[in-house]
């Protein structure tokens, strides 16, 4: 065998070896490496009280209404198989609406409503002008998530 | 063709691109038509995407963002598959001209990682409604900046520059496994940055009038990294050949 051969198989192995434990740590660590939970996620955990979490999904249509007071609003997080009541004080990002994807981050009360500190925007990867998106609506053929 | 053929072959091949001399006439042949390209391709891709393309349906003027972060993001990725390609050919074929490449591009790398890292938190914060968080997708493009960082302080590390640039190699070879973490992060787990658009099965999602914007940005930050690399990798090997002389009259 040459030097050169050597050193090819050499840096072979090493590689392959690396991506083995490269791929071993991610599977171990799968569940730290989700940035937030599903409302049906939560149906087969058990959290600590009081433990902060994030929770994703979809903002059901119909269900956003402004509380008595004035600055709460309520809405419901679904990911179409179950779903979660959320309320929040606080400003909401401009792309938040019925029908959007959405992350909150906070804890779960014992009353079973999530009580959000934080509310982000979770858009997805269509991006196109107005006019396709009205156009798209017209002819029925929308499959976006209004 | 058999393995040791194509070996034989790639060997005579490379020789033949990792000779200095006929480098420094390629590259003074290309330099003029990569660098009129860049400006071009960029008047073009500028003037599509912040003017000619439309806005979109619901982050309005907001998506033109999209022009800068996704070609800054492909070329951080492409700039460090190629180093990692030329790390591996100077590691096996001890190519001189591999290693000086990889030294030379590692800084251009780590300026368009952080275009993206600084045009996606400007476009996290109206669309998201955060600067940064920190999801798989924008923790490993945030770790792959670290190794261009880290590269180019270890190969400056040490006197003997030639140990600087064996010890930067296996760092950005080792680094390899963070490129397939990044590109399919949105897809392993649930993350806020959302998954790809153009690079998927089937269509991309994205309209025909926005995607060739996108392309001439791309083409244009791509004619760009040949002009830099061309620059780069040739002053490496004047920076070289200084060393050489000095050190050949330092022995005498």
């Amino acid at each position: 065998m040459t030097r050169k051969k050597r050193r090819l198989y050499l840096l072979g192995l090493s590689l392959g070896g690396l991506a083995v434990a490269a791929a071993l740590a991610l599977i171990a660590f799968q569940d730290n490496l989700l940035f937030f939970y599903s409302p049906s996620d939560l149906q087969a955990k058990t959290l600590a009280p009081e433990q902060r979490f994030r929770l994703g999904g979809l903002v059901a249509e119909e269900s956003f209404e402004h509380l008595s007071d004035g600055i709460t609003v309520r809405f419901v997080v679904t990911d179409l198989t179950n779903t979660i009541p959320v309320v929040f004080a606080g400003i909401l990002p401009d792309l938040f609406r019925e029908g959007q994807g959405v992350v909150a981050e906070g804890r779960l009360r014992a009353d079973g409503v999530f009580e959000a500190s934080d509310v982000l925007a979770k858009h997805d990867e269509t991006y196109m002008p107005r006019e396709v998106a009205d156009a798209l609506k017209q002819s029925g053929e929308w499959r976006g998530d209004e | 063709m058999a393995l040791p053929d194509r070996m034989a072959y790639l060997t005579v091949a490379m020789h033949r691109f990792a000779n200095p001399a006929r480098f420094q006439r390629i590259a003074t042949a290309i330099l003029p038509w990569s660098a009129g390209l860049t400006v071009l391709l960029l008047a073009a891709g500028l003037y599509l995407g912040l003017v000619a393309s439309p806005a979109d349906y619901q982050q309005g003027d907001t998506v033109r963002i999209m022009y800068i972060h996704v070609p800054s993001a492909w070329m951080a990725l492409f700039i460090y598959a190629n180093m990692a390609l030329a790390s591996a050919v100077g590691f096996v074929w001890r190519h001189p001209l591999a290693d000086l490449f990889c030294r030379a591009v590692a800084p251009v790398g780590a300026g368009f990682t952080a275009v993206c890292l600084i045009t996606g938190s400007l476009w996290g914060e109206p669309m998201w409604g955060t600067w940064w968080v920190w999801d798989a997708r924008l923790t490993s493009v945030l770790i792959l900046f670290f190794l261009y960082l880290g590269y180019i302080a270890l190969v400056n590390a040490f006197d003997d520059p030639v140990r600087g640039l064996k010890a930067g190699a296996i760092l950005v070879l080792v680094g390899v496994v963070n490129l397939p973490i990044i590109k399919f992060s949105v897809d392993w787990w649930n993350t806020l940055h959302q998954p790809a658009s153009v690079s998927r099965l089937g269509r991309p999602a994205l309209d025909p009038a926005m995607l060739t914007p996108l392309m001439v940005m791309a083409a244009a930050f791509m004619a760009y990294f040949v002009t830099l690399a061309l620059l780069r990798t040739r002053a490496e090997l004047l920076n070289r050949r200084i060393q050489v002389l000095q050190m050949a009259r330092g022995a005498s």
